[in-house]
């Protein structure tokens, strides 16, 4: 589903910041993505939602490959992979039901069909009784929630999320996870970015790919393999 | 539909924003609006001056009037001829009294009409440049009983000079009103695009394709200019009605002129729009 080929990602000004990465991610995986900040988590998702292009090397992911999709061609990436973030990206001065009504308008769908969605996802997330709350109202655990619920709007097959605990305390934090396991159950691969090792270890399950200094450090599944180090 | 839903929207929701851009949009204009009743009635001046021009044939006492009406018919042949007219020696006189007032003494005088029968022959619009009425005043110099024909080479030549002075300037300020207008527009455009920069991230982000971003605002935009365009066309009218009032009496300008004013801010706002959303589109 998800295939990382020995990409390396420069930036003018900042350097190196991945540095020759290769992992693989299967169909209803859910994969941890941690490392000191700068390591390299975030631009690796960014590089997955196909945001940036890498420098070098190639990303397949949901069939489409960085070198062959075209930047008009981003949207049909963008219905199989959704994203979160830990600042929620929500827009401000409407409810959590327009927020998510919002995105599935984008794909054409009726009018009908969009308010029985937006509540469906709504109700997944837990969030049935506040569809008609503006975001403001609502707290961080909620806030993310909703973002969850616009990105579950296309049905992806691959949820992206970076740092979405970041912001939350270790309650709503939980709650996330638990929304996330969920999903992943029913067959959605999910790649979360934390720096949270107490998330991580809480979770041993969860596969785990180490980053340090822009390179693949460690990869729970790899051969070789040894437990998280302490110090992340 | 979702377009013109979210453009309606995005107009409900920030009616301030919207009536700001549009307000910069009608300053924009109304220079360009007050340029044009300038230019107008500049025009329009000219033009009358310009209607006067004509050439004069005088003729020779003894011309018989079978020869002026072939005079007549040769010259209505002309393609730069409109019109010809006999003035006889008669007429002129009286003319003269009646448009020379102060001269009305020396007139009562006269045991003879010193005065010569004419033709005035007006011509046709495009053709009363100087190359043109030289040469139509060339062709009557022919027939022996034309003694003379004037045209008034030196006005001509100058009026001709005003007019394309005139053109130039227009064409000149006209560009460069046009062009600080539309930077204005298009800043006016982009920081109401700004401000919406969030919705374009989280569209791009749920997938929706280029197009779909664009559209709504692509109206918005071409809404906020034709909004500009109608305020500029209200102000400069108001600044049309103060100056004809107090000052001197101006011409309006044609509505064909208002609208194309307003379709212009339309289209203007459809461009910077455009443009505008373009930037963003990349960075997602």
């Amino acid at each position: 589903m998800i295939r990382f080929s020995k990409v390396t990602k420069v930036y003018p000004r900042r350097g190196k910041a991945l540095d020759d990465v290769s992992f693989q991610v299967e169909k209803g995986e859910f994969v941890f993505i941690t490392g000191h900040s700068g390591s390299g988590k975030s631009t690796t998702l960014r590089l997955l939602h196909l945001a940036e292009r890498p420098s070098e090397g190639e990303i397949r992911i949901c069939g489409f490959s960085s070198a062959l999709t075209s930047d008009r061609e981003l949207w049909k990436v963008r219905r199989r992979v959704g994203m979160v973030f830990q600042d929620f990206r929500l827009l401000p001065g409407r409810t959590a039901r327009d927020n998510v009504e919002f995105a599935l308008e984008v794909t054409g769908n009726r009018r009908g069909e969009i308010v029985a969605r937006a509540n469906r996802l709504l109700a997944q997330v837990g969030l049935a009784g506040k569809a008609g709350a503006r975001v403001e109202e609502l707290s961080g655990g909620e806030q993310q929630r909703v973002a969850i619920a616009r990105a579950l709007a296309n049905e992806p097959q691959v949820l992206l999320a970076d740092e979405p605990t970041g912001n939350l305390d270790e309650r709503a934090s939980r709650g996330v996870l638990d929304l996330f396991r969920e999903l992943n159950a029913s067959g959605m691969a999910i790649l979360m970015a934390t720096h949270d090792l107490e998330l991580v270890r809480a979770h041993p399950s969860i596969r785990l790919l180490e980053l340090s200094e822009g390179r693949l450090a460690f990869d729970s599944v790899a051969p070789d393999a040894s437990p998280v180090q302490e110090g992340v | 539909m979702h377009a013109i839903r979210e453009a309606v929207n995005a107009v409900r929701r920030a009616p301030f924003l919207t009536l700001l851009s549009a307000a910069m949009v009608a300053l924009a204009l109304y220079v360009v609006g007050l340029f044009g009743v300038a230019t107008y009635n500049l025009h329009q001046a000219l033009q009358r001056i310009e209607e006067r021009v004509e050439v004069v044939a005088y003729l020779r006492d003894g011309a018989r009037p079978s020869e002026i009406t072939v005079l007549e018919d040769d010259v209505l042949r002309m393609d730069e001829v409109r019109g010809v007219r006999f003035v006889s020696r008669e007429d002129a006189l009286e003319a003269a009294r009646r448009d020379l007032p102060e001269f009305e003494e020396l007139f009562v005088g006269l045991d003879v009409n010193p005065l010569p029968a004419s033709l005035e022959i007006e011509l046709m619009e495009g053709f009363r440049t100087p190359a043109s009425v030289a040469r139509v005043a060339e062709r009557l110099t022919i027939y022996p009983f034309v003694e003379d024909v004037r045209y008034g080479q030196e006005w001509v030549d100058r009026l001709f000079l005003l007019q394309r002075i005139g053109a130039l300037t227009t064409t000149v300020l006209g560009g460069a009103f046009a062009v600080v207008a539309a930077l204005i527009i298009g800043t006016a455009i982009r920081i109401a695009i700004f401000a919406r920069r969030e919705e374009i991230y989280v569209m791009r982000l749920v997938g929706a394709t280029n197009g779909f971003v664009r559209r709504p605002f692509l109206l918005e935009g071409a809404f906020t200019g034709a909004l500009g365009g109608l305020l500029a066309a209200g102000i400069t009218w108001v600044s049309y009605q103060l100056v004809s009032r107090a000052i001197f009496r101006l011409e309006w300008i044609p509505v064909s002129w208002v609208l194309a004013g307003i379709a212009g801010g339309a289209l203007f706002g459809l461009l910077a729009s455009g443009l505008a959303v373009r930037r963003y589109l990349k960075e997602v």
